[in-house]
């Protein structure tokens, strides 16, 4: 064991050229496979960030969904000791209801928040652009695209009509979603303010929560719901709403994993056809130690260490290059503002497990030329010197 | 004295399967005793490496018997065979057949090593005093590669004698040396069968040589022309 692990080292070692272009071979597809993953991993994070990292992943409404959720805060309680996944939930209510100014009127949907709770959801803390949160009765909170429209400023007060009435609110500030649909038709006001306005302070018009692992949004939906069945209320979650983004993800997934898989053939073909030649370049040296009565077994074992060490060295190199390219493309490929096109995501978990598929794939390529050699006889290579 | 090897009714065939096999060696009977120094001659052809890759294990006989050791190996595993051979037969070849990529010192380890028996103080002392005695100490830690044809045969011959063999087999041992090399070479095979009362049986097309031999077996087409002891 241990002499056929020297001799592959020697073998190896003795030309430095060929080893190394062998172990380049392996690191580059390690490498391509590090960047790949780290880049569709990184990409789908940040498309999955976007369109639900600031919402919630499941809500909880009536079944009726024109009338309200009552006695919320016992159902809030129950809600919380069903999962462990649950991070935050907070009761929203939502109205809507049109804003006047003048002769300007635009429909917006006033919503009530526990501003502490809902923070946690919406981060509204880092999208005020001017400004407070609302904190009073009667404050409101507005999307940047509405301050130019109606020419609002903090401080201003405006008219809403709201389930046929009409209420005077205080623009405390404004708030910038980068979602244009969101920035012209968001009104944001204390829970207290849309209860008092429904005139019940036990209702609210949903429950929104968002969960530690995004992708259990629709288990831990189906649970709730089962959980719910014997009341008037249903959940909504992320992932029946985006199928479409769902399935996108999906598609990136198996075409990656596609590109991962015929990159590890093309380094296995790569190394067994090199060390099938090795094997002919040294069957000298393998019919000199048949003669000396070296184990057929312990001949092959030379080939299967050679394809280890290989491994072993293509996978750190890969793994060196793969992170250098990351790096790289993180640091100079940039949008104008200066952060990444994809902000990459680096899993060491991913990384360990393209390395060790490397090192597998290497000795596996290794046993074809291993069988040879175990085969060889000394006489065919005493006969053909 | 015991016979040491023994070839019972030997019969070699090549490509029996083909339309026109070849047979190289008809029904040969030969023994060899212990602490012999033995010479084959014979014309190129004439079957007589095919004989010696026989009596070492290295090619099987088409039909009968090869006792090694008064053990017939024709009955052996492939495993046990490879045993035998690290355990009891050293080899010279023509062509040195070192590991290029070790030294000189480790070659000379190397059938030690491939017992699998930890490397002591005894065996290396004993590898140390062998390339001694063949004149290589100050070369031992040279790879290979970087020696003489000489060198090269001197380190081979120490090899074939780490494991302490009964037998050496030599294929044309000198083949490839000038002549004052070639007389090294036998002084030195010479002192080693007085020393260790190893049996060497030695192939060679060299009449000068061979004469010095305890015995001289010609071969002709494949069967015994001559057997003269001395």
């Amino acid at each position: 064991m241990k002499l056929a692990l020297q001799i592959a080292w020697r073998f190896l070692s003795s030309a430095k050229r060929q080893t190394f272009i062998i172990i380049l071979g392996i690191a580059v597809g390690v490498s391509v496979q590090v960047f790949i993953g780290s880049l569709i991993t990184g990409l789908q994070k940040s498309l999955v960030d976007t369109t639900i990292g600031s919402s919630s992943h499941i809500s909880v409404l009536a079944a009726d969904d024109t009338s309200f959720v009552d006695d919320y805060m016992t159902i809030v309680d129950d809600l919380e000791s069903q999962s462990s996944q649950i991070e935050v939930l907070s009761p929203v209510v939502n109205i809507g209801g049109i804003l006047q100014k003048g002769t300007d009127k635009n429909e917006i949907l006033f919503r009530g928040f526990d501003l502490n709770l809902a923070n946690e959801i919406y981060g509204f803390d880092s999208k005020i652009t001017e400004g407070n949160l609302p904190t009073q009765l009667n404050d409101i909170l507005l999307g940047i695209s509405l301050k130019d429209e109606l020419d609002l400023n903090v401080g201003d007060t405006i008219e809403i009509e709201i389930l046929g009435n009409l209420r005077t609110l205080n623009v405390v500030g404004f708030f910038d979603f980068n979602v244009s649909v969101i920035n012209s038709t968001w009104g944001i006001g204390t829970l207290a303010t849309l209860q008092d306005i429904i005139g019940d302070t036990n209702a609210i018009s949903a429950i929104e929560m968002q969960i530690k692992d995004v992708f259990e949004a629709e288990n831990l939906a189906l649970v709730l719901d089962t959980y719910l069945s014997s009341s008037e209320l249903v959940t909504e979650n992320w992932m029946a709403q985006n199928q479409s983004l769902l399935s996108g993800l999906q598609g990136q997934s198996t075409s990656s994993l596609m590109i991962q898989v015929f990159v590890i053939i093309s380094v296995v073909l790569g190394i067994s056809s090199v060390l099938a030649i090795t094997v002919m370049q040294k069957s000298k040296q393998i019919g000199i130690l048949k003669a000396m009565g070296i184990l057929d077994q312990d001949a092959s074992k030379v080939f299967l260490f050679e394809g280890f060490i290989l491994g072993i060295f293509g996978a750190i190199g890969g793994v060196l290059l793969g992170l250098g390219l990351t790096f790289s493309f993180t640091t100079f490929a940039l949008n104008p503002d200066g952060t990444p096109v994809v902000p990459l995501f680096i899993d060491p978990g991913f990384i360990a497990l393209s390395a060790g598929i490397a090192l597998l794939a290497s000795t596996l390529a290794s046993l074809i030329p291993a069988i040879k050699s175990s085969k060889m006889t000394v006489i065919e290579v005493i006969r053909n010197a | 004295m015991p016979n040491i090897v023994e070839l019972r009714h030997i019969n070699k065939i090549y490509g029996e399967k083909t339309t026109n096999p070849t047979q190289v060696i008809f029904d040969l009977n030969l023994s060899f005793e212990e602490s012999t120094f033995n010479s084959i001659i014979g014309q190129s052809g004439s079957g007589k490496s095919t004989l010696l890759n026989i009596l070492g294990t290295l090619d099987k006989a088409t039909s009968g018997d090869v006792l090694i050791n008064q053990k017939d190996t024709q009955k052996m595993s492939k495993n046990q065979v490879s045993k035998l051979r690290n355990e009891t037969i050293g080899f010279i070849f023509q062509f040195h057949y070192l590991l290029p990529e070790f030294t000189a010192l480790e070659n000379v380890l190397l059938p030690y090593r491939i017992s699998k028996k930890p490397i002591t103080k005894e065996v290396m002392d004993r590898a140390l005093e062998l390339l001694e005695i063949v004149g290589l100490t100050k070369v031992k830690d040279n790879l290979a590669v970087n020696m003489s044809g000489g060198q090269q045969q001197r380190v081979a011959i120490a090899r074939s004698l780490i494991n302490n063999p009964k037998i050496i087999l030599a294929d044309e041992p000198t083949g490839n040396l000038d002549s004052d090399t070639t007389e090294q070479v036998y002084e030195l095979l010479r002192r080693i069968n007085e020393t260790y009362k190893t049996t060497f049986i030695i192939i060679t097309h060299d009449r000068h040589i061979a004469e010095k031999a305890d015995r001289i077996i010609e071969i002709k087409d494949g069967r015994i022309n001559l057997d003269i002891k001395k």
